[in-house]
């Protein structure tokens, strides 16, 4: 075994001094992420540049057996990118690129660790009338990071998670080889990640890292109209909420539907928002689509159990600024910054059960809640958020957060939901719902690409 | 005793029922609103109830000033007849209860009312307030409550308001300048109908406006622009007080264009009848009023209701009209700018 002092002059060599630390300070940032998963460090922290860095340093972990983690923002929030086992974490952030639009084909092909701003403005500035499904997190977050958890984005109620919009992929596998995946490996051109080809893509999104490092990723993209607006429906029954956005979803005239449950500010209690966000190159395509919603719960506005809040352009406009600064003003309403969220892929019938579990929990271990569900596809399903937010400061408030969230977690499995973006904890409890023969197939994948099973140990990990 | 001081021997003297032939909704003759008359009167049910907008219009209409708009919303309430969807009352209900989340600034015996509206903290600005900014109550605690009244809830006014009169004078205050129209239409009818006593005088802010344009005499400038003028529902509630619009814009010399629907005549900014009736009723009014001011040749629109600037102020921009808000004109005609302006329109997408 070769010595920390020699791994770190290793790195050195790849990627240069300034980008490589193994100190304190370092190492105590890269342990945590904002939720609330234990810490724990690395032993090396390292930015790379280049496809090439990142096979050097990916070699080098796996010929010297060392953990290696790629991390984008740390933005998941549920420890994927905390190093179980201690190693090398990869630090995407440098390779930041934009490298090509395709306008005729609609695609971009971004670096591994570009962010969602970076990408949102590029886009802005050069092909304004293009763009990508924009999630909600922090500008911060990665658009590769996001489609390795699907994520869902802006354009889900139409396309459905970002990860479905993936148009290629170029890989760094554990081994060290180059790898490219969809029409990318055939021909110049990044416009499908699978078809008409077996779609290999599969190895590598949701796998958090555990089969390889991405280095690019094409992306689909969608026309952008010239004029936006939001509708917001408001319900105090519960269970008019599924039918309600099949309705919404049945308009096809929908771009992304969102439904918002808390207790404060007081506006908010006891009502359910669905925020209904259309789009059009005219006045009269937007007035189109807006009678269009109107008439899709007229019966429900005149039985008087759904309405439509009149909101000024000013009211307006924090709900259609992308992401949505709710999201992260909401992550502080405890003070102290803590913020967590389990948000579980279910049938879109679910929400009432799921409203009233989340009412129950927050109850039952004295914490602060809020719900945003995202519909994904025409009602296929949806991202229900159990939402806890805590003072970082409080031990015992996190402590209860914790046990509230693995509680919603739980029943959330048992409901018939996939745990999304699951956290250790959480994914062994998928791992033992799982079929087993499933199971049997997924461990012989990460054996296969990950011989030495240096890739975000501790995560997906089979017996 | 709170409750609605009704007489109903007035209306059995009332030859026109003005309150129902001049609804600007029903379309009644006089026979017809006599017979619906009595039955609302009767505590009977009558289709006036589940028809009303709520514009407010009848406590205008009515010559004994015998508050047929207040009888038709306890009425509705009586009746549990919802003018709008219950998500939406459910909604008003829970965001304006008074939670203890205020903000008193300096406490004079002459304060100023925001009420609940932070367009107030754009708009009240320079000198028409040297001698006041500071002295402001704003929140929950000081809010009105006469939007209930769209609500046929007029159960959570009588609940809300004698505490928020006895918040305001709690304070000390003498003179409350409402910066909000239904404040003052709130404070001068809506209170005394109800026996809700007000230990303090109500003084709306165009009388304020009026007296401090003239106190800063040749300050003031003529702006020699035509300007249409958008009346608000609870303006209704306190028209007297219309008159002030001429007297400020005699002063600062705007012409107030004449049209179909101002004065007695005019359209609310149908907002609120969107919430309750849905879309075509509200689409109409809002271009029956556009359009009209556009014909009688307004540069400006000017607001006298924050809901109101909400409601419309984009859209009258989109025809070429310039939306103003009424003290940010009074600011214009000082030489001051305007403050509170629509958002940038570009959508972000
Ligand atoms: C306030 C708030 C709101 C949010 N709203 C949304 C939302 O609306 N929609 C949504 O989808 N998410 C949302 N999220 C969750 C999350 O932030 C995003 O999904 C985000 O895109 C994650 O990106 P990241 O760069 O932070 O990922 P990280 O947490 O850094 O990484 C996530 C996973 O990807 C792996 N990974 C990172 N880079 C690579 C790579 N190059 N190759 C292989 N694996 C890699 C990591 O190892 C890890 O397993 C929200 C989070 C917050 C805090």
């Amino acid at each position: 075994m070769v010595t920390t002092n020699a791994i770190h002059e290793s790195l050195v060599k790849i990627v240069g001094k300034s980008y490589v630390s193994a100190s304190r300070e370092e190492k105590y940032f890269y342990a945590r992420d904002g939720g609330l998963m234990p810490p724990h460090e690395p032993d090396f922290v390292v930015l790379p540049r280049t496809t090439e860095e990142v096979q050097e340093i990916v070699r080098l972990a796996n010929r010297e057996k060392i953990p290696i983690v790629p991390a984008g923002a740390g933005l998941a929030l549920t420890g994927l990118v905390i190093p179980q086992k201690g190693g090398i974490v990869v630090d995407m952030k440098r390779m930041d690129r934009v490298l090509e639009v395709n306008e005729k084909a609609r695609y971009v092909i971004v670096e591994g660790g570009t962010t969602q701003g970076a990408l949102k403005s590029y886009l802005q500035k050069h092909h304004p009338h293009l763009r990508h499904s924009i999630p909600d997190a922090p500008p911060s977050a990665t658009v590769v990071a996001n489609a390795v958890i699907h994520g869902q984005g802006r354009l889900a109620h139409q396309h459905g998670f970002n990860s479905d919009m993936v148009s290629g992929l170029e890989v760094v596998l554990p081994t060290g080889e180059v790898c490219r995946i969809g029409s990318c490996s055939v021909s110049s051109y990044w416009f499908s990640k699978g078809p008409p080809l077996p779609d290999l893509s599969g190895l590598f999104l949701g796998w958090f890292g555990t089969t390889g490092i991405i280095t690019k990723l094409g992306l689909k993209l969608y026309p952008c109209k010239k004029l936006r607006d939001v509708m917001v429906l408001l319900t105090d029954k519960v269970e008019l909420v599924p039918d309600i956005l099949l309705r919404l979803s049945h308009t096809e005239m929908v771009e992304d539907t969102v439904i918002s449950a808390q207790p404060l500010p007081l506006r908010f209690r006891g009502t359910f928002w669905i925020m209904t966000y259309i789009t059009g190159d005219s006045d009269e395509e937007l007035e189109f689509k807006r009678k269009m919603v109107w008439d899709a719960v007229w019966d429900y506005f005149q039985s008087r159990d759904v309405g439509f809040i009149s909101t000024s352009p000013e009211g307006k406009a924090p709900l259609l600024s992308m992401p949505s600064k709710d999201t992260t003003r909401f992550a502080d309403v405890a003070k102290g910054g803590g913020f967590q969220y389990a948000g579980p892929i279910t049938p879109i019938e679910k929400f009432p059960a799921f409203i009233r579990k989340l009412e129950e929990v927050a109850a039952k271990y004295n914490v602060f809640y809020g719900s945003t569900t995202r519909l994904i596809g025409s009602g296929h399903c949806m991202m229900f958020s159990f939402s806890f937010s805590f003072n970082r400061a409080n031990p015992d408030e996190m402590a209860r957060a914790k046990r509230a969230l693995d509680e919603c977690s739980k029943f959330a499995l048992e409901e018939g939901a996939v745990l999304w973006k699951p956290d250790v904890d959480e994914q062994k409890m998928i791992m033992e719902k799982m079929d087993p023969n499933t199971l049997e197939l997924m461990r012989k994948i990460k054996r296969l690409l990950d011989p030495n099973g240096i890739m975000n140990p501790g995560n997906w990990e089979m017996r | 005793m709170i409750g609605l001081k009704f007489d109903k021997t007035k209306c059995v003297d009332c030859k026109g029922v003005f309150c129902l032939t001049r609804c600007q909704y029903l379309q009644l003759d006089r026979d017809t609103a006599r017979k619906e008359w009595q039955k609302i009167v009767d505590g009977e049910d009558s289709f006036v109830l589940e028809a009303c907008t709520t514009c407010y219009a009848c406590e205008e209409y009515c010559p004994f000033h015998n508050h047929p708009f207040y009888l038709i919303v306890e009425r509705q309430e009586q009746k549990g007849i919802l003018p709008a969807p219950r998500p939406i009352i459910t909604m008003w209900i829970n965001q304006c209860q008074p939670v203890g989340r205020f903000t008193v600034g300096k406490v004079d015996e002459r304060m100023l009312s925001y009420c609940f509206l932070p367009h107030f903290n754009t708009l009240v600005k320079g000198k028409l307030f040297d001698d006041t900014a500071g002295a402001v109550v704003f929140g929950q605690e000081f809010f009105c409550n006469a939007v209930y009244l769209h609500y046929a809830h007029t159960s959570v006014i009588t609940e809300r308001l004698p505490q928020i009169v006895a918040n305001i004078g709690k304070l000390g205050v003498r003179e409350l300048i409402c910066l909000h129209d239904e404040c003052y239409g709130t404070f001068t009818s809506l209170a005394p109908a109800y026996g809700i006593e007000v230990p303090f005088k109500p003084v709306h802010y165009f009388e304020y406006l009026y007296n401090r344009l003239k106190g800063l005499g040749k300050t003031v400038k003529k702006l020699d622009v035509k300007a249409a003028y958008q009346r608000n529902c609870s303006s209704r509630l306190a028209p007297e007080t219309d008159k002030l619009v001429d007297d400020i814009f005699s002063l600062i010399g705007v012409e107030r264009v004449k049209r179909e629907y101002d004065k007695e005549n005019a359209l609310c900014c149908a907002e609120i009848i969107r919430m309750g009736k849905g879309p075509a009723l509200a689409d109409d009014i809002q271009k029956r009023n556009i359009d009209d001011m556009v014909k009688a040749g307004a540069e400006y629109c000017v607001f006298n209701c924050p809901a109101c600037w909400d409601a419309l102020a984009d859209k009258v921009a989109r025809k070429g009209i310039k939306p103003v808000h009424i003290i940010d004109l009074c600011k214009l005609a000082i030489g001051e700018a305007q403050s509170l302006k629509l958002p940038e329109l570009a959508v972000e997408v």
